[in-house]
């Protein structure tokens, strides 16, 4: 496969969403939680309270939405500051209660408006990125489509990264640096390998942690296996104290 | 994030001139200007007497990193970090080396930062300046590192950071490891302030993307110089995505001081004095300010 051939499959409309894995790793213990308590309840981003083999766990998600009109009103996954706000709420939560959190990560970027930028889009990813860095409870990040940029990293600075086979993370969209770079934006597919954003690349960089094999539906089988890599990680991570798994997390960017 | 944005303002007859020497005031060909404003025309030593601020209309021009030092930093007492660092193709992007030869030679300097001590009217301090003339400040590897650094070195000697910024944001050519910079240097600001200690950030113009999306918002105190565009996303990749117009000075430094986003916008004849003064509130000692000091 190319890396633009990841990057249609990262970007396709059938491809399980943050609703799906969340369904199916946690069942009926999923209770979602809303808002930001500063502005609003940003759609973009799910999140709440789960069990997985019996713990607690915080879980977020940012959500594209599975059709049309889900994804309208999911403003198609691109969060506002009110969502990584939310997503903030929920951390400084978790670490309150001792409880791991989970980001599953599929957005095309924060989004880009009038209102985002009034709202104050740069500091409230720059807050989640000071935050997390210090977050006295493990953080892992599962990549499960598209890990557009600085609305990507907003929930990335975890412990622990991982990415679907066919999910992407970069800077920038291969059609932004297509057209910043030949000032051709249907170069897509050079720009995709220039920009070394498969998970194959990403892995070979030091970015993520794992690779994980990709459901091809919702009824995959691949869902079990990944509760119980995550359960497995988890126990794990508990068992570091809060300063030692801050150290290694701060380490972890150190390195790049 | 995309890393050019086209600015809103015109840009002004100081840019893209080559270099500025090091410790040499850099002199115009032409003995007149016109600002690109108000487009009134002085003299160009007039406005270097003005700080590069026109008199007529208070517009801030752009300046070089090296000259921001000399103008904040007591004479002598700057001492530069990791001056000699400088980026390589670590993702092997096209035409990237070629890039950065060409920005080198442009600003006369290594990275879009410098980085170092000195003292603000006899206050000691870590300051870190970025380029706007090293491909538009982005952000690489080594911007992040040398800031990071600053960062770990102000911690550690229980010093304060004043970061001037000026970025189109992430550098596009390095990749994801470009992005990786903004949780690095985030780290970084956060261990200093869990350490009690005082950033300031001040935002020129222009500063976007993902240095606005890390560092640029995280100091205990933003300032800003007047009409400087500040924001996450360049006012164009805006109006692509909603398919409108965008009203007038949005973004702007005056803009985010109303939204609440900036403590404060000061004029460049006073940011000296005023970081003097924010640092002097925050130093735990109270030591007997000498007359001479330029407060």
């Amino acid at each position: 496969m190319s890396a633009y051939d990841h990057v249609t499959a990262a970007r396709a409309n059938d491809r399980p969403t943050s609703v799906d894995y969340i369904s199916r790793i946690f069942g009926d213990t999923f209770f979602e939680l809303h808002g930001d308590r500063r502005f609003a309840d940003d759609k973009a981003v799910i999140g709440g309270i789960a069990e997985i083999n019996g713990k607690p766990v915080t879980v977020i998600g940012l959500e594209k939405g599975r059709n049309l009109k889900e994804r309208m009103d999911r403003n198609f996954g691109s969060a506002h500051p009110e969502g990584y706000r939310k997503a903030l709420r929920l951390m400084k939560q978790a670490e309150k209660f001792h409880r791991p959190v989970i980001c599953f990560v599929d957005t095309s970027g924060a989004y880009c408006g009038i209102g985002a930028e009034e709202r104050g889009q740069g500091q409230a990813i720059a807050e989640n990125l000071m935050e997390m860095m210090t977050l006295r409870t493990p953080v892992l990040s599962i990549f499960i489509g598209e890990g557009g940029s600085g609305g990507a990293l907003a929930l990335a600075v975890a412990d622990e990264v991982w990415m679907l086979e066919n999910a992407i993370y970069s800077v920038i969209s291969p059609e932004g640096c297509a057209s910043i770079l030949w000032k051709d934006p249907s170069k897509t597919a050079e720009a995709s390998e220039c920009l070394k954003l498969t998970a194959q690349d990403l892995f070979k960089l030091g970015v993520i942690e794992r690779i994980i094999r990709e459901p091809r539906d919702v009824e995959s089988r691949i869902f079990d296996s990944l509760k119980n890599l995550i359960a497995e990680t988890f126990e794990k991570k508990q068992a570091i104290p809060p300063e030692r798994l801050i150290e290694l997390r701060y380490n972890r960017f150190r390195k790049f | 994030m995309p890393e050019f944005f086209n600015f809103l303002k015109p840009k002004n007859e100081l840019e893209n001139q080559g270099g500025f020497p090091e410790n040499h005031p850099y002199i115009p060909e032409e003995l007149w200007i016109k600002c690109p404003v108000c487009k009134g025309v002085m003299l160009s030593s007039d406005l270097m007497d003005n700080h590069k601020v026109c008199p007529k209309c208070d517009y801030h021009f752009r300046i070089a990193a090296r000259q921001r030092v000399d103008m904040t930093i007591d004479e002598d007492t700057f001492h530069e970090m990791d001056a000699d660092m400088s980026s390589t193709n670590k993702i092997d992007f096209p035409d990237y080396e070629k890039k950065l030869k060409s920005a080198k030679l442009s600003s006369g300097e290594n990275e879009s930062v410098i980085t170092g001590t000195g003292e603000i009217c006899g206050e000691k301090t870590v300051i870190a300046v970025m380029n706007s003339q090293f491909m538009m400040g982005s952000m690489g590897t080594v911007t992040g590192e040398k800031i990071t650094r600053a960062f770990e070195y102000a911690t550690l000697h229980r010093l304060p950071v004043i970061i001037f910024t000026v970025s189109g944001g992430a550098r596009m050519q390095e990749g994801i490891l470009s992005l990786m910079q903004m949780a690095k240097t985030s780290g970084a600001v956060k261990l200093h302030s869990d350490a009690g200690l005082l950033y300031i950030t001040v935002l020129t113009d222009p500063t976007t993307g993902g240095v606005t999306a890390s560092f640029a918002m995280e100091g205990d105190i933003i300032l800003s110089e007047p009409r400087a565009l500040i924001g996450f996303a360049g006012p164009r990749v805006i109006e692509q995505t909603i398919r409108q117009k965008l009203p007038k000075d949005f973004q702007s430094a005056e803009f985010l001081l109303e939204k609440g986003f900036i403590d404060a916008v000061v004029q460049r004849k006073d940011m000296k004095t005023t970081l003097a003064r924010l640092i002097r509130l925050h130093s735990s000692n109270d030591k007997e300010v000498s007359s001479d000091e330029c407060l």
